[in-house]
């Protein structure tokens, strides 16, 4: 069982370099063909500062971050039996290639159903940006599976 | 390529993106450019070592298709929030289909926005991820 005393634990904050080829390869991987992902020149006549994340990007640039092996490691949670539950995000401000972005990351619960059987994991990241803005908010559900 | 969004109304139906069958490589390659470099879905000796037949796809993936369907009908800066709950697995094969419906419209922080259902799911028909979307008008 994954220790209670974990609800309220703070993943030590992470920063995470937003970078223009990432973004295109993102975008080409899902078959998008939106230019302002693609194209700087198109992001910048739409008012951006530069080629624009994807709506979903910032999920993996926080994993990538390291944020999720840290916290797997600290609830002592095997990678092999977590599944994805729930993902939101909340959005405050474009991500944009060139972007430093900041995650902090805190476990907002801990639970479990069928006697233990499956425990979860809840999750709340602020991002924030090399501006100081607040540019999202995410929110997951880890799903530990035990057989 | 984005609908005029403010003749949006209730009951419209987000247009529907078909995505070709799920190979190894899109896993390959989704894991690399997402930064999620979860084993279980490109290693199939850690899949097999954590009880799964094989691997099979990002739930990440089907919501990144989710959100390019969304963004293929209005514009990026006018999504608010987005969320869903992974219902199923997909597997190497599986079409993914995109689809939403509006089914209310409200004002969200003094903008008229509208409420949006939206699920992936498999060409059985079987739902992947179901969740809704925020979507401003303006």
């Amino acid at each position: 069982m994954i220790d209670k005393k974990f609800i309220g634990y703070e993943v030590p904050p992470t920063l995470w370099d937003v970078e223009k080829g990432r973004i295109r390869f993102f975008a080409e991987v899902i078959g998008s063909a939106d230019p302002i992902c693609l194209d700087e020149a198109s992001a910048k006549a739409a008012g951006y500062r530069n080629v624009v994340a994807p709506p979903t990007f910032i999920f993996g640039a926080e994993s990538d971050s390291g944020v999720l092996m840290k916290l797997l490691d600290t609830l002592k949670i095997d990678l092999r039996e977590v599944l994805h539950g729930e993902q939101r995000f909340d959005y405050h401000a474009p991500v944009c290639a060139g972007d430093t972005l900041r995650f902090q990351t805190r476990v907002a619960d801990i639970y479990d159903k069928k006697d233990g059987a499956l425990e979860f994991v809840v999750n709340d990241t602020k991002v924030t940006n090399q501006l100081g803005e607040h540019v999202a908010d995410l929110h997951s559900v880890i799903v530990v599976r035990h057989a | 390529m984005n609908a005029q969004t403010k003749m949006i109304q209730v009951g419209d139906d987000m247009p529907v993106l078909e995505l070709p069958p799920i190979s190894r490589t899109t896993l390959a390659l989704f894991a690399g450019a997402s930064g999620d470099h979860n084993p279980i879905h490109i290693d199939i000796d850690f899949a097999r070592g954590a009880g799964m037949k094989d691997v099979f796809a990002q739930g990440m993936l089907s919501m990144a298709y989710l959100g390019r369907a969304l963004t293929e009908w209005v514009p990026q800066r006018q999504i608010l929030s987005y969320g869903v709950r992974f219902a199923a697995m997909t597997h190497l094969g599986d079409r993914v289909r995109c689809s939403g419906k509006v089914v209310e419209k409200l004002e969200h922080a003094g903008r008229p926005c509208v409420r949006v259902q939206i699920s992936a799911a498999k060409a059985t028909g079987e739902i992947t991820l179901a969740g809704e979307a925020l979507v401003a008008l303006n």
